[in-house]
């Protein structure tokens, strides 16, 4: 390199000094291991049981938002366990998910609604031999959640807050809520009905309880889009609580767990069975242990009774998927998917559920997704 | 002109060519009072924006302004008065936001930052819950910039040479007008470029180089841009008496040139460095993003300190905004401390091109 | 100077100044290295090009693959549907959002940027311009994503009491009439997208008003005039085009911005008039939100949306190119 004139030379060689040390200093003193930190490194004696197999290298997946604060503790305990493996669960959205996973970029996907039938007809694609499946893993009560100054409880049917969510009924002291809430001090604010913006599960099961609960007041097809036009809205289950966080007179939908997470208030749903319930997991679990499985095979897809007025059954709940190949799977990743979903399945992984704001699985499903597990290939 | 004890001022009175002028004091006077007025403004009408506060003081002071120039000093003081008001009124104007988003970053940014964020990833920990930190972030970045660099700056750098010692004629001139143009291409569109070549057509995965490659497109215009100005600086006379002892052209420009020059070009990268680093848009389609440290730039996805922002922002809880506030401060301290060693290179190289 | 100060003349007009380089050899000395390094720095230049026209022909090969199959008029289509069977996807609502919150910026930015200047050279004490000037700099480099967050957090909560102001003030012109729920419109958009763009603006308007010809200005001031008709006849005349120019760099930007708009908007398929109330999009926004559940066929459809926004950013850049180079050719700015 004769050719450079000595200024400019040193000068690149003292940057290029400059510039490799501190990316040798940097990647000498960084960390993944934060096992120390936060409040939640309580499954100590957990990690023992957690089968690692032979999994190695990096499980990336992507999907629902709605399971991400549970895949975020699996996550953590799992790979505490097992020192080979690294999981990364990205909350994209249920439909970004399943994309991903149909394009084979992802091992897994999780999802709040199963695969539709031209999606499983695609996912033969990816998976060379099977086809995707749905596996159920974590359930929870869809909270609406609220923020309306000097309220803290607050009953809705499904008619009335159908017409929230349509605009029809605009301030918090409207007759129709004042019905409901005999004793509350509602104030005239207007009502702020925050939707999801993106394409989610969590928006899928809410419009299909309301028009199956109310079908009069929501003329709507249930769908992962929000039908309507207008409004807040915002991005993701995180976005939406968020806003309702900061908005006073704001009402919307997401997991239990974001209302935890953000102190949120919730509405307590009066089904027609006698006392309104309140979104418990507790409340969440009588609903989905009445849900009944309509996939076939492997397939564990399962439909929930969203017009269901047992006593104490929390009518808005979700039921949220794993989504996987039954054969074919990705053979870098199977070992891992294996492994991780054995452990979402496992009693300790359920377990960690109920203090994040989810409802475990009722056993036999249970059961019968640890079954299906063992058997992916 | 009959006494001589006259002042000037005195005789410029007794000509009548000296108007009567408020006091010095007097916009002083005229600004506190309007804020004053606002805050009673304020109170009295219950309003809890301090936005709004600011922007009555800012009308008060400048309609008060010309209503008591016009009075005192006539039509065109007033104007002149106006307009002086006005400017004062957009500089505070303006610095109030700018102002507020440094303080608010380094006020919630530095809450958690520390030792242990700076040299810990996310992996693993439960984004509701405090803990977790940013090293993958910038590892990331710092990976993907270089890597951006060493692309950009090579061709950025030759092509501003061909458009300075040799362009002309039709291809120097497009190549000119289509640097411009490339200035102002939307980050986001960069990023859907390499998307559509290098993941959808050719079938890469995400990873930190792709990032790079759209930072790359970003980069090179700004590239050429300040480097061109650098070159166009350099007195031709140097060149002429390279030429004159013999010296081919391309040796001139790399012995001659190139060193005389030196010092602005380095800024000028130094400034796209700045610029690219906080690119958040491309990232976003292109990285996937990654709790883990990735060291691999071309394997696997990556994470980047403005992507990571922008993840934690969207978790939508306190913990996260802390950490998003803190990576944001890392970022802007980043950022700056590019800039103002860029700013002190060329301040160190400038007298220079004087010769 | 016997040029009224009202209208003043440019600059004569200089002969073209030689460019450096051109003087001696033009293309060298015809020696093997002169040769290999032409060969290089051209091959550079081509690459440019060449990425260039690589751009615009991917974009436009995905863009037509996605628009053969859009059920929906791509232009007159509200929503984006891209995923659904059959897909329905228009730009507009983002075409309408992008130039509303931008023309909101510029009517903000650009008069208050040319303030800014002025203020750094005809107003501020000395010893405060230069410090002022470097801050605003630096502005400059602040990264987008943290203008968003800082926009998310702080800007929509504090903007709801401005906006109850607006409505109960101007409400009845329904442009700013406000129902009162979070401040996350195309208004606050363009808000944010101002403080964006604002240091860019005021950079350049500056070093034009910088160049003004001090003659101007002191013929102007020795002929009585206050400082404000000196800046009105001197300045602001010379300025004008280089003021346009800032302005179209800035609106380039602010065209283009995309995580600053996606941290603030909330979005919606609607066309609106009321720009306080929350709905609308970004070609850019739109792109970054939609991108992660689009499948093979919502990304061709999304960088269908990108192409429009690269062809009307590349009209404001090169309009702004165009008026900077003539500018260029009558004050002989060559260093």
């Amino acid at each position: 390199m004769k050719l450079l004139p000595r200024t400019k030379r040193t000068r690149a060689a003292a940057l290029g000094a400059v510039a490799l040390s501190g990316a040798l200093v940097l990647s000498a003193c960084g960390s993944d291991n934060n096992t120390g930190s936060g409040a939640g490194g309580a499954q100590e004696d957990g990690a023992s049981d957690i089968k690692c197999d032979d999994a190695k290298g990096q499980l990336l997946a992507s999907g629902s938002s709605a399971q991400k604060n549970a895949v975020d503790q699996w996550v953590k305990d799992y790979t505490a366990a097992c020192s080979g493996v690294t999981v990364n669960y990205k909350a994209t959205g249920s439909g970004a998910g399943i994309q991903e996973f149909l394009q084979g970029k992802t091992g897994f996907a999780g999802s709040d609604s199963a695969l539709k039938p031209d999606e499983v007809t695609q996912s033969k694609k990816v998976c060379k031999g099977g086809q995707g499946i749905n596996l159920p893993m974590v359930g929870g009560p869809i909270a609406v959640g609220f923020n309306v100054d000097g309220v803290d409880k607050l009953t809705l049917d499904a008619d009335t807050l159908a017409q929230i969510f349509a605009g029809k009924i605009k301030t918090w002291d409207d007759a129709a809520i004042k019905k409901l809430n005999p004793d509350a001090d509602l104030p005239d604010t207007k009502i702020q009905p925050v939707s999801r913006s993106d394409e989610s599960g969590t928006t899928d099961n809410f419009t299909s309880y309301l028009a199956d609960a109310a079908p009069k007041a929501w003329p709507h097809e249930p769908g992962k889009k929000w039908p309507i036009q207008g409004g807040q809205s915002a991005d993701g289950s995180s976005g939406v609580s968020s806003q309702v966080k900061q908005t006073s007179g704001a009402i919307s939908y997401f997991e239990l767990s974001y209302a935890h997470a953000n102190s949120i208030k919730t509405v307590d749903i009066d089904t027609g069975s006698g006392d309104p319930v309140e979104a418990t997991t507790a409340n969440a679990s009588k609903a989905i242990a009445a849900a009944k499985v309509t996939g076939k095979g492997k397939d564990l897809a399962m439909e929930l009774d969203y017009a269901t007025k047992e006593p104490g059954a929390y009518p808005i709940t979700l039921l949220t998927y794993e989504i996987a190949c039954d054969t074919g799977n990705k053979k870098d990743s199977l070992a891992a998917v294996k492994s991780f979903l054995t452990y979402t399945a496992s009693d300790k992984g359920q377990d960690v559920l109920n203090d994040l704001g989810y409802a475990p699985l009722p056993n036999e499903i249970q059961g019968k997704v640890q079954d299906v597990v063992e058997s992916l290939s | 002109m009959t006494a001589t004890t006259m002042t000037p001022a005195d005789r410029a009175d007794h000509l009548g060519i000296h108007q009567p002028r408020l006091p010095k004091w007097g916009p002083a006077v005229i600004a506190a009072g309007s804020a004053a007025v606002a805050i009673a403004i304020g109170l009295v009408a219950g309003l809890q924006s301090k936005i709004q506060w600011g922007l009555i003081a800012a009308i008060l002071f400048v309609i008060g302004q010309y209503v008591i120039a016009s009075r005192v000093e006539g039509r065109r003081q007033a104007k002149d008065r106006l307009a002086t008001a006005l400017v004062w009124v957009a500089f505070l104007l303006a610095v109030v936001p700018l102002a507020s988003l440094i303080y608010e970053t380094i006020a919630r940014g530095i809450k958690v930052l520390n030792g242990y964020f700076l040299t810990h990833s996310m992996n693993g920990v439960v984004t509701i819950q405090p803990g977790g930190g940013v090293y993958h972030a910038l590892l990331g970045t710092i990976e993907q910039v270089a890597i951006a660099t060493l692309i950009a700056a090579p061709i950025g750098l030759l092509t501003a040479i061909y458009l300075v010692e040799y362009g002309k004629g039709k291809l120097a001139k497009a190549v000119t007008f289509f640097v411009d143009v490339m200035t102002g291409i939307p980050s986001i569109v960069a990023g859907l470029f390499i998307l559509s070549v290098w993941i959808m057509m050719l079938g890469f995965g995400y990873s930190g180089f792709a990032g790079s490659l759209a930072l790359a497109i970003l980069m090179m215009p700004t590239v050429v841009r300040s480097t061109e100005e650098m070159l166009k600086l350099v007195p031709n006379e140097l060149r002429e008496a390279s030429y004159a002892l013999g010296v081919p052209k391309w040796k001139t420009i790399l012995k001659v040139v190139l060193p005389t020059s030196i010092g602005g070009i380095t800024t000028g990268v130094m400034l796209s460095i700045a610029r690219i680093t906080g690119e958040t848009a491309p990232l976003l389609l292109l990285v996937f993003g990654n709790p883990m440290i990735n060291n691999n730039p071309f394997e696997g996805a990556q994470a980047s300190l403005p992507l990571y922002i922008y993840e934690q922002w969207a978790n939508g809880n306190e913990a996260s905004y802390d950490r998003a506030w803190a990576a944001a401060l890392v970022l802007i301290a980043f950022v700056m401390i590019l800039n103002l060693v860029a700013r002190g290179i060329a301040r160190w190289k400038s007298p220079k091109t004087g010769r | 100077m016997t040029t009224d100060i009202r209208t003043p003349a440019p600059p004569p007009p200089q002969a073209p100044k030689a460019q450096p380089g051109h003087l001696t050899s033009a293309k060298g000395t015809g020696r093997l290295g002169d040769k290999i390094f032409l060969g290089f720095s051209r091959g550079a230049g081509i690459t440019l090009l060449v990425l260039m026209g690589a751009i615009a022909v991917f974009l436009t090969i995905r863009a037509v693959m996605a628009l053969s199959k859009n059920e929906g008029n791509f232009f007159t289509t509200f929503e984006w549907n891209a995923n659904s069977t059959p897909p329905v996807f228009g730009i507009a609502v983002l075409a309408f959002g992008t130039i509303v919150s931008s023309i909101i910026a510029m009517l903000i930015a650009v008069p208050i940027a040319v303030a800014i200047a002025l203020f750094i050279t005809h107003y501020a004490p000395r010893k405060l311009a230069t410090p002022i000037a470097y801050v605003i700099d630096l502005l400059a480099a602040i990264p987008s994503i943290v203008y968003g967050l800082w926009g998310a957090l702080f800007l929509v909560p504090h903007l709801t009491g401005v906006y109850k102001w607006l409505d109960s003030w101007l409400g009845w012109t329904v442009v700013f009439s406000y129902d009162g729920g979070a401040a996350r419109s195309l208004m606050t958009v363009g808000i944010l997208l101002a403080i964006m763009i604002l240091p860019i603006i005021t950079n350049v308007s500056r070093e034009v008003f910088a160049q003004a010809p001090k003659m101007h200005e002191e013929a102007a001031l020795a002929l009585g005039a206050t400082r404000w008709e000196v800046i009105r006849t001197a300045v602001l005349p010379f300025g004008r085009s280089g003021v346009i120019s800032a302005s179209m760099l800035g609106l380039g930007r602010a065209l283009g911005e995309t995580m600053a708009v996606a941290t603030v908007l909330s979005p919606s398929a609607i066309l609106s008039a009321k720009i306080l109330e929350p709905g609308g999009g970004t070609f850019a926004q739109n792109i970054a939100s939609a991108f992660k559940e689009a499948g093979e066929f919502g990304r061709d459809a999304l960088i269908a949306s990108g192409l429009v926004l690269f062809v009307i950013t590349l009209l404001v850049n090169g309009a702004a190119r165009l008026i900077i180079a003539r500018r260029k050719e009558y004050s002989g700015a060559n260093g």
